[in-house]
């Protein structure tokens, strides 16, 4: 039944198993190299040391005095000892605030509105620049700096899944134990009243002219714009 | 809310202006910055060595000693800095928390001595970082521990008066030194299991022969006096079993302990052989019965620390064992099937199928060699001596590493075990830490609703009541609060979101009430078909209520007109609340309690809101108005 040739097979498949085991061994011992696979070693990007430009020239760029601008930048330094924060430590920081929620998505928005050169990271300049047209600005530049934040494209208009996507990230932030319950169309409708109210030609858009025209007529909104004032 | 994070509060509450333009309703107040001041250095001098901060730094945390006043009980006047005698070593640590957040523990401190400076500053050591916790929960387990011996052995020494007879002997047992008569006992027990133990052992020695039949073994030739040595011992183990069962707390542990599972099963068998004698038919398991009998020896481990440890140990590295079982199993069953395949072709091969291979790889892989089976072709040749060079790697190389492993993997998996159990309690001061601070808003919403309602009362030199909140808490808070008042939604502790829940599925809802209502005959009954912007009358008596209920504080709350049938109730509850919520400190004699009625044109117009937003003039002229409807529920 079993032929010759098949102990003779075997015979062959040993000394196979023999060299192969013999190339392994040799290659432990790196006298040759079978190696083909590329070992990633994750480099720390974040690495990179950023310094900010001087006290000067910031305070002559933003709306901050020097003494504010240091207390800034000393929080800053501290939670960002690297000099630029990434999304993550933004995420991070943001969700200390709401400890009820999911402050995730809005601080994604938030950190794009932020980082104006879409880099992915946001330096002090960045920070203090946005800071000083929120805390600092007029109201024409606070509005149009919303109107950024809402415009997640960056394509000039806000749309209403635009709108739906930051309404519902604010909604997140208020977690589940919310009087009264939240229900799964509360963030729609807020929107339907939101567009109802800006997009004056009722073309399914909201450009900047049609933003800033409805805030400014709107009483509640202006007064809360100035409410921010003294935060610094 | 981390200390660390503060700064970036400025940051949150400008971005907040995203928020303003979707909001519908108008926004709170900001909170004054009262005693705004310039941010100043301060010295703090401990026991002659300087430590200089900012004051806000400190001011992070207003929960311990250097965050809040009680500094100034160390104020030198002269040197005008904060003088405290105390170790500056530990101080840095200290210091080091405020600045950064994290408390470190230093190794070569003194676990006593840390834990005195926390205590005297104030911090909770549940605060220590991750990095150190391990560290901190160890020493300070060894010094209970530690503690716990000392006192031990003290204890010890005195004599315990009013123990029962059935705890002495117990601890007679457990621990021989006690009395004279445990240690009498240990060692007549020890005795016995050796004479047992050896009898098993002489019973199979062939013991000379007895002319005119083969040789026998000892236990044939004086059968009578084994069987009598064999009574002796194993009575005394029933008495000893029998008393050890009566004295144990715990009877039915006890019973599964391991130790009195051998106990059984060491004398099972002689009991099985009374019973079974006559019987030849179970006869061949009667003589497997008494391989038990060898299970005798396992009882020295109560006699023995090491042996107990031993068996500890094995037990903890079972896994361990197991996988090099399973291993060696599976290097078993290749060489095996290639030794079979390999001698296949020779005639008169002893490996006449795989199983039988498996005693070939075994005796080789263990460099045994016995030599009953060997290969006769040139292959299985090869592949023998792969086998017993792969058996000296696969076993004899892991043997030291297994044993050093034993140590090393011991005490990692404690470390693991440690590890988990404190990541669920670390995940659990997370939790604390966060709804602590969420009920820190809550309660300050409470607090800042009370001091308000005190205030339109007529109040106003009310001191604050309640815990005072720093500046960047009440910052904080108000953020929260721009939050809710974007979304129209309020936050609510857990508590109170079940108990909305269950009480709107207890509701049977009228549906003539409103004319929102009424659109909706069929509301179902659970809390989540209720649409927030429904301003329905029936929520809203209960949410006073339960709001009520939560808050204990005078609020003022209009009853409605109208009568609901879960008015009762809800007026039972607020009978109940109310009276929880005198206050020592308010002036008022009487209690009024009113709901203030909900707007009803729907939309999003804010339902019961007891805190009229100060910004918008309307609902201020609506608060005398209210003030006026009230009905007095008084004599609660």
């Amino acid at each position: 039944m079993w032929a010759e040739g098949e102990s003779e097979g075997l015979q062959t498949l040993g000394i196979v198993v023999v060299l192969c085991s013999s190339l392994k061994l040799l290659h432990y011992l790196r006298l040759i190299d079978l190696s083909d696979d590329k070992i990633e070693d994750e480099l720390e990007m974040t690495m990179v040391c950023h310094r900010p430009e001087g006290l000067e020239q910031l305070e002559a760029q933003t709306n901050f005095t020097k003494r504010e601008l240091q207390v800034l930048y000393r929080g800053f330094k501290n939670e960002c000892p690297s000099g630029v924060v990434n999304e993550e430590t933004f995420k991070q920081i943001y969700a200390q605030f709401f400890p009820h929620g999911d402050a995730s998505m809005y601080a994604h928005y938030l950190f794009h509105a932020f980082d104006i050169t879409q880099t992915g990271s946001v330096k002090f300049e960045d920070f203090v620049t946005a800071l000083s047209i929120l805390l600092r600005g007029t109201v024409h530049e606070k509005l149009r700096w919303t109107f950024n934040l809402y415009d997640i494209n960056k394509d000039g208009y806000i749309n209403k899944e635009e709108m739906m996507d930051i309404v519902k990230a604010i909604y997140d932030m208020m977690g589940k134990y919310t009087y009264p319950v939240l229900k799964e169309d509360t963030p729609r409708q807020h929107v339907d009243v939101f567009f109802q109210k800006m997009d004056k030609n009722k073309d399914g858009i909201v450009t900047l002219d049609e933003f800033l025209e409805s805030c400014q007529e709107d009483d509640n909104i202006m007064r809360s714009l100035q409410l921010f004032q003294n935060v610094m | 809310m981390a200390a660390g994070v503060a700064a970036w509060l400025p940051f949150a509450r400008a971005a907040a202006i995203g928020w303003m333009p979707v909001a519908n309703c108008p926004m709170p107040l900001a909170p004054a910055d009262k005693n705004k001041r310039q941010d100043e250095l301060i010295v703090l001098n401990v026991s002659g060595r300087r430590f200089q901060t900012w004051r806000t730094t400190l001011e992070r945390y207003p929960d311990t000693l250097l965050g809040s006043t009680e500094k100034e009980f160390f104020f030198n006047e002269d040197t005008k800095e904060y003088f405290f005698d105390r170790d500056p070593e530990v101080f840095r640590c200290v210091l080091n928390f405020y600045r950064t957040g994290k408390l470190h523990y230093p190794r070569y401190e003194c676990i006593s001595a840390y834990d005195d400076e926390l205590a005297f500053y104030g911090i909770l050591p549940e605060i220590i970082g991750d990095c150190c916790y391990e560290e901190y929960k160890d020493r300070k387990r060894e010094n209970a521990e530690r503690l716990m011996d000392d006192n031990d052995s003290e204890n010890n020494q005195e004599s315990m008066p009013s123990l029962s007879f059935r705890q002495t002997m117990w601890r007679a047992f457990e621990n021989p030194h006690t009395s004279t008569l445990a240690l009498v006992f240990y060692y007549v027990t020890g005795f016995f299991i050796a004479v047992s133990v050896i009898t098993n052992v002489v019973e199979t020695v062939p013991c000379g022969t007895v002319p005119g039949s083969k040789e026998l073994p000892c236990g044939e030739r004086y059968s009578v006096a084994f069987f009598c040595l064999d009574t002796a011992c194993v009575m005394i183990f029933t008495v000893e079993y029998l008393l050890r069962l009566f004295a144990a707390p715990s009877r039915y542990r006890f019973v599964r302990s391991v130790m009195s599972i051998i106990d059984v099963v060491a004398i099972m068998p002689y009991y099985i052989g009374l019973v079974m004698t006559n019987n030849e038919d179970v006869s061949g398991a009667f003589v497997t019965l008494r391989v038990f009998r060898v299970f005798r020896i396992f009882k020295f481990s109560r006699h023995s620390q090491g042996l107990r440890i031993l068996g500890y140990t094995l037990k903890s590295c079972a896994s361990e064992l197991g996988f090099l079982l399973f291993s060696l199993t599976m290097a078993i069953i290749i060489f095996a099937t290639v030794m079979f395949y390999a001698e296949k072709g020779s005639s008169a091969s002893k490996f006449t199928s795989i199983p039988a291979s498996f005693w070939y790889t075994i005796v080789t892989m263990t460099t045994l060699g016995y030599g009953d089976m060997v290969p006769k072709t040139i292959a299985g040749k090869i592949f023998g001596s792969i086998c017993s060079l792969s058996g000296v790697l696969v076993i004899a190389l892991p043997v030291p590493v297994i044993v050093s492993n034993f140590s090393r993997i011991y005490h990692q998996n404690q470390r693991a075990d440690k590890r988990r159990a404190q990541k669920k309690a670390r995940l659990a001061r997370i939790r604390v830490a966060k709804t602590g601070s969420s009920n820190a808003y809550l309660h300050s919403k409470r607090n800042g609703l009370l001091t308000e309602a005190l205030e339109l009362m007529g109040t106003p030199e009310e001191e604050h009541v309640g815990k005072s909140t720093s500046l960047i808490e009440s910052q904080h808070h108000h953020l929260l609060h721009c939050l809710e008042k974007t979304t129209n939604h309020e936050f609510i502790d857990e508590q109170m979101f079940e108990q909305n829940c269950m009480e709107s599925s207890m509701q049977n809802y009228p549906s003539t009430r409103s004319p929102s209502l009424s659109s909706h005959p069929g509301l179902t009954t659970t809390c989540c078909s209720r649409r927030s912007k429904k301003t329905t009358h029936l929520p809203n008596s209960n949410l006073p209520a339960t709001r009520l209920r939560s808050m204990q504080e005078l609020s003022t709350i209009h009853i409605q007109g109208s009568e609901q049938p879960s008015l009762t109730t809800s007026r039972s509850s607020l009978n109940l609340k109310a009276d929880d919520g005198l206050r020592p400190n308010c002036k008022t004699s009487q209690i009024t309690t009113a709901i203030i009625s909900i707007p009803t044109p729907p939309a999003l117009t804010p339902e019961g809101e007891s805190r009229p937003p100060p910004a918008s003039p309307g609902p201020n002229t609506n608060i005398p108005s209210i003030a006026s409807n009230v009905v007095k529920v008084s004599a609660l």
